[in-house]
């Protein structure tokens, strides 16, 4: 019980301007946070940067759980990129190898079709219904990085709320009664 | 001052920044790796060549594909993909690339290989434009890591050309 009485004693004193200052450290963190995330998105171009790997359809390569860096460029899509797309009807983007381009000569619109390196067919039964290929703008970035396993950090929380709640709480409460 | 949170905060904050700095340092260290890998890949027959009903070309080949790719693999390396993509221009389109096989290389002693096969995956064109067609074979590889920056590169072989006549 140590711990939590040493927590509660610091929460009972407390002065105004001590809550104050805590809660504008507070409002740093979360700040801070958001301004990492929004500037990845602006040096990566990509409108997520970083996306976790839900399912197995590009092991052994990428596993459930490991983390891809994504970069948008200019540059045209070719075949063998590792792409995320959102298909449209469909909440989850997919990470997925792109296996044929076809660019046209004049406005360099393209049609892509995509593969899971696991999966034994293509993508096409993925897709909307009669969609038979993709175009550019279904596109959300291409992988650049990798790290495996961090994503389980997020896995987890979706799929278990509470564990997310006990967390903001804990860190939270860590924050508020820290003192400098 | 010495709390166990102060304690357990240091000792995750030095875990987590020595983890990251080595996962940078891998990935960084994968950079002077220049490899010289080589492939040749030969078209040994063309199976058939035919108009789909929806006039679209397609065409069915045996390739012979024989590569060293030792040369990529560092310690970092994770597994590398591997595969050859059909390359050619047609009036309609600048560029189409039809991959036509692929494969994935586990390690540095399978990455000597010879093989005989099929086109893994059709070889459709957009459209009927196959007839007497140049076009290049790439084989491209996708150098996959344990952890950080992924690479990939490829060698184009030139030089091969469809037949005149449906078959």
């Amino acid at each position: 019980m140590g711990f939590i009485g040493e927590q509660v004693e610091s929460i009972r004193s407390m002065q105004v301007r001590q809550v104050l200052t805590q809660i504008i450290s507070l409002g740093m963190i979360v700040t801070s946070a958001l301004i990492i995330w929004k500037g990845l998105m602006l040096v990566t171009g990509s409108e997520s940067p970083v996306v976790v790997v839900l399912s197995g359809s590009m092991e052994p390569g990428f596993k459930r759980g490991d983390i891809l860096f994504l970069h948008m460029s200019k540059d045209p899509i070719r075949t063998g990129e590792i792409v995320v797309f959102n298909i449209d009807g469909r909440e989850i983007p997919i990470v997925h190898r792109v296996i044929k381009v076809h660019e046209r000569q004049e406005s360099a619109e393209v049609d892509i079709l995509t593969k899971g390196d696991k999966n034994f067919e293509d993508d096409r039964l993925l897709y909307a219904q009669g969609q038979q290929w993709l175009q550019q703008h279904h596109i959300m970035g291409r992988a650049a990085g990798y790290l495996p396993y961090v994503g389980w950090v997020t896995i987890v929380m979706t799929e278990q709320p509470i564990i997310k709640y006990i967390l903001i709480g804990v860190l939270g409460l860590l924050v508020i009664t820290s003192k400098e | 001052m010495h709390s166990f949170g102060h304690r357990a905060n240091a000792v995750a904050t030095f875990a987590v920044t020595i983890l990251a700095a080595m996962c940078f340092a891998a990935s960084f260290s994968d950079s002077f790796n220049s490899p010289t890998p080589t492939a040749s890949v030969k078209i040994l027959n063309i199976n058939w060549f035919q108009k789909e009903a929806n006039a679209n070309d397609e065409v069915s080949m045996t390739l012979n594909i024989s590569a060293d790719l030792s040369s990529l693999f560092t310690w970092n390396t994770k597994q590398v993909f591997v595969f050859v993509a059909a390359e050619y221009e047609t009036p309609q389109n600048a560029l189409n690339q039809v991959s036509l096989w692929d494969g994935i290389i586990p390690s540095k002693e399978h990455a000597k290989f010879l093989i005989h096969t099929t086109n893994k995956y059709r070889f459709i064109d957009q459209g009927s434009n196959l007839k007497g067609k140049d076009f290049n074979l790439t084989m491209h590889w996708h150098i996959m890591p344990k952890t950080g920056k992924m690479f990939a590169d490829k060698i184009v072989m030139t030089g091969y050309r469809l037949p005149e006549q449906y078959r």
